[in-house]
C-alpha cells in the first residue's frame, strides 16, 4: 500500500479536519485506490505528454478593469456562522508567538 | 502605548562586518492601483464599511468563479520588463492552501513554479558604488483581509477573545517581487535594501501602477538576512523581518537583526529559522512564527482560473510603453540641472524630493532654488510635522511663485521664508499673503535712504571704518537698517546706499 494512515493523519491535519483512528484506518485503504486509479493514467500517458491541468484547451480568459456593485454587506453576512460589528466573527486566533 | 524594550544582545556592527558576510533577501508586494479586484468587480478603494466591497467570488462562495483582471496582468507583466525579467510565455495560477481567517477561501489564489516574470536585475547605486540586486521572480496573487482582534489589549492577538474579520482587500491584485540572495553588499547591505526599495518605489509610480506608499502597505518589505563568517561559503541561517513599512526601517531593521545575528554566533549559539517582527517605537525586532518545520502549502494549478499565456506582440507592445525608469531619469535630470553629484545625494536621499523639484521646475522656477526651498525650508517643515515632503500642504506652483516674489525683488529669502509658512498654515497664495501681510520689501527710495541714514548716525564708528575703506564692514551697518525696516528691505539695495553715502 502506497498510502499509510500516517500519510492520511498528516493531510487530515493540514485540512482541518479530525480524524478518530479507527476513521483513519478505514479511509487509508479507500484513498489508495482513488490513488491507484488515477495513477493508471500513467500507463497511456507517457513521459513525452506534458500533465494537464485544465480539461479545456483555453488562455488568457480575462476581464477589463470595471467595478460591478458589490454584494450588500448583510447579504455576505447571512451566511456566516457568527458575526459582529458588520464582520465576520471568527475563534480566537491562536498564534504562535502566544506559545513561545 | 508602552513601548517594549529588547533584552537581544548585540554585537558591534563593525565587528560584525570585520568577522562576517551578509546575505541579503527582500520578498516585496506590491499592491496594484487597480479599480477592481484581482478576480471580481469589487471595488479597491480604501476606506469602506466593512464588508461592502464583497461578493460571492472574492469571498470564495461555492459556485463562484474568478475572472482574471487583465489590467492587473498587464502591470505584473510592465513589473516584470521594468525588472529586466524574461516574460514567462505561458504560465498558471496555483492554491497556495492554508487556514487563517484574513483568507475567506483557505487558500490564496498566487503563482507557484510557473511566476509570469523571472530572472532579473537591479542596478543600484550607493554612496557612489555601484549594486546589482538580482531578481528571482515576480509573480501574481491577492491581497487578505483585515482583523480586529477583541477581548485582549488592544487590538492585540495576544490574549484575545475572538476576532473580526474585513474582506474589502480580500482578492486586491498583489504582484509579489522575489530577490535571489544578495551577496557582495560589504558593510552596505542593509543601504543597498533601503536604495533596493526606494527604487522599486520610484518604478512602481513612474510606471503608475501603484502610489507604493509604504506606510499605507501599498508597498510591503519581508527582509531576510543571514550571515557567513567570512572565509566560508556555506549559507547561514536566516531569519525573516516582517512589519518593516518605511525606507528607514528598512535600513534599521536590517542593521539590527544583523548585529543581533552576529552576537549569537559569536557567542557560540545558533541563529533560529523564524519570522521576526519590527518593532518601529523600540528600534528591535521581536521572535514571531517559528520556520524551523517547513511549511506545507500543497500548491497545486488552480483549476477555476486557465492558463496566461501573453502573446510576443502584447508584451514587445507592453515594453514599448514603458516610462523612463528612474535611474535614467535621475541622470537625465541632473544634467539637464547642472546639479553636482553631491546636490543631486541630497535630492535622492529625500522621499519625493526628484519629482517635486521637477513640477517647481516645470512652473517656471530655476532648479537650484527650487531644490533650495524644497531641501531646506521645507524639508524642516515636513521634518517638524512628522510627514512626507509631498504630504506638505504646498504645491510645487506655490514654491515657484515665492522664487518668482523673490526674484522680482518683492520679497527677501528670509521674507520668502515667512511666505512659505504662511502658505502651509494654509493662508493662502503667496502673492495674496504677500499683500495682507504687507510682506513686500520696502521699494520707496527715500524711506530707505531714511534708514540708511539713521542707522549711519547711530553708529558713526562703523561708519567710519568704512569711509576708510573696510567696505566688509557694511554687514553691522546692513543689519541696523534691517531692524529699522522690519526685515522688509533688500539687502543687496541697502548695502549699495551705504556705500554710496559713505564713499
Ligand atoms: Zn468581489
Amino acid at each position: 500500500m502506497a498510502l499509510t494512515p500516517q500519510d492520511v493523519s498528516r493531510l487530515a491535519e493540514l485540512a482541518r479536519i479530525e480524524l478518530t483512528p479507527a476513521e483513519l484506518a478505514e479511509i487509508a485503504p479507500q484513498l489508495d485506490v482513488i490513488l491507484e486509479a488515477v495513477a493508471s493514467v500513467g500507463q497511456v500517458a507517457d513521459q513525452d505528454i506534458p500533465p494537464s491541468s485544465h480539461a479545456v484547451p483555453l488562455t488568457n480568459v480575462m476581464r477589463d478593469d470595471e467595478r460591478r456593485d458589490s454584494w450588500p454587506a448583510e447579504a455576505m453576512l447571512r451566511g456566516a456562522p457568527a458575526q459582529g460589528q458588520q464582520r465576520f466573527r471568527v475563534p480566537r486566533i491562536i498564534d504562535d508567538s502566544d506559545a513561545g | 502605548m508602552s513601548v517594549q524594550y529588547s533584552s537581544d544582545e548585540l554585537m558591534d556592527y563593525d565587528e560584525v562586518m570585520e568577522r562576517f558576510d551578509v546575505v541579503l533577501g527582500l520578498e516585496v508586494h506590491v499592491e496594484l492601483g487597480t479599480r477592481s479586484k484581482m478576480w471580481c468587480g469589487c471595488s479597491t478603494e480604501f476606506g469602506g464599511e466593512p464588508n461592502t466591497h464583497t461578493c460571492p467570488v472574492c469571498l470564495g462562495l461555492p459556485g463562484s468563479l474568478p475572472v482574471v483582471n487583465k489590467k492587473a496582468v498587464e502591470s505584473a507583466i510592465r513589473i516584470g520588463l521594468s525588472l529586466g525579467c524574461e516574460i514567462a510565455p505561458w504560465c498558471r495560477f496555483a492554491r497556495k492552501q492554508y487556514f487563517y481567517p484574513d483568507m475567506p477561501k483557505n487558500y490564496q489564489i498566487s503563482q507557484y513554479d510557473e511566476p509570469i516574470a523571472f530572472d532579473g536585475l537591479v542596478e543600484l547605486e550607493v554612496d557612489g558604488t555601484g549594486y546589482e540586486v538580482p531578481i528571482e521572480r515576480a509573480h501574481m496573487e491577492e491581497d487578505a483581509g483585515k482583523s480586529l482582534h477583541v477581548g485582549g489589549a488592544t487590538g492585540r492577538i495576544q490574549g484575545s477573545d475572538h476576532s473580526l474579520m474585513d474582506y474589502n482587500r480580500a482578492g486586491v491584485p498583489l504582484v509579489e517581487i522575489v530577490t535571489k540572495p544578495i551577496r557582495g553588499t560589504g558593510t552596505k547591505g542593509p543601504q543597498v535594501a533601503r536604495a533596493y526599495m526606494a527604487h522599486l518605489r520610484d518604478m512602481v509610480r513612474a510606471l503608475g501602477v501603484s502610489q507604493g506608499r509604504m506606510e499605507q502597505g501599498q508597498l510591503r518589505c519581508d527582509a531576510n538576512v543571514s550571515l557567513m563568517p567570512k572565509g566560508t561559503t556555506e549559507l547561514g541561517t536566516r531569519t525573516e523581518t516582517k512589519n518593516v513599512n518605511s525606507l528607514r526601517s528598512v535600513e534599521a531593521a536590517l542593521q539590527y537583526e544583523i548585529c543581533r545575528q552576529g552576537a549569537v554566533l559569536a557567542g557560540g549559539g545558533r541563529v533560529k529559522q523564524e519570522t521576526r517582527m519590527w518593532n518601529e517605537a523600540g528600534g528591535f525586532t521581536t521572535a514571531g512564527r517559528s520556520k524551523e518545520q517547513a511549511e506545507d502549502y500543497r500548491y497545486f494549478p488552480e483549476p477555476d482560473l486557465v492558463p496566461i499565456a501573453p502573446s510576443r506582440e502584447w508584451i514587445e507592445q507592453l515594453r514599448a510603453g514603458l516610462p523612463e525608469m528612474p535611474a535614467v531619469k535621475r541622470a537625465r535630470l541632473q544634467s539637464e540641472w547642472s546639479f553636482s553629484d553631491l546636490e543631486m545625494r541630497d535630492v535622492n536621499g529625500t522621499e519625493g524630493a526628484l519629482d517635486l523639484i521637477e513640477s517647481t521646475v516645470a512652473a517656471g522656477c530655476a532648479p537650484a532654488a527650487a531644490r533650495k526651498w524644497w531641501l531646506t525650508e521645507l524639508a524642516r517643515a515636513a521634518n517638524e510635522r512628522g510627514v512626507l515632503l509631498e504630504d506638505l500642504p504646498i504645491a510645487p506652483a506655490q514654491v515657484a511663485e515665492v522664487q518668482r516674489l523673490v526674484e522680482a525683488g518683492t520679497i527677501n529669502d528670509k521674507l520668502a521664508r515667512t511666505v512659505l509658512e504662511a502658505v502651509l498654515a494654509g493662508e493662502g497664495s503667496p502673492e495674496r499673503i504677500v499683500e495682507e501681510r504687507g510682506l513686500a520689501v520696502v521699494s520707496d527710495e527715500g524711506a530707505l535712504s531714511a534708514a540708511v541714514d539713521a542707522a549711519i548716525e547711530a553708529n558713526p564708528d562703523v561708519a567710519e571704518k568704512i569711509r576708510g575703506g573696510k567696505t566688509q564692514a557694511a554687514g553691522a551697518l546692513i543689519g541696523a537698517v534691517m531692524k529699522r525696516m522690519g526685515g522688509r528691505a533688500d539687502a543687496r539695495r541697502v548695502r549699495e546706499l551705504i556705500i554710496a553715502k559713505l564713499s
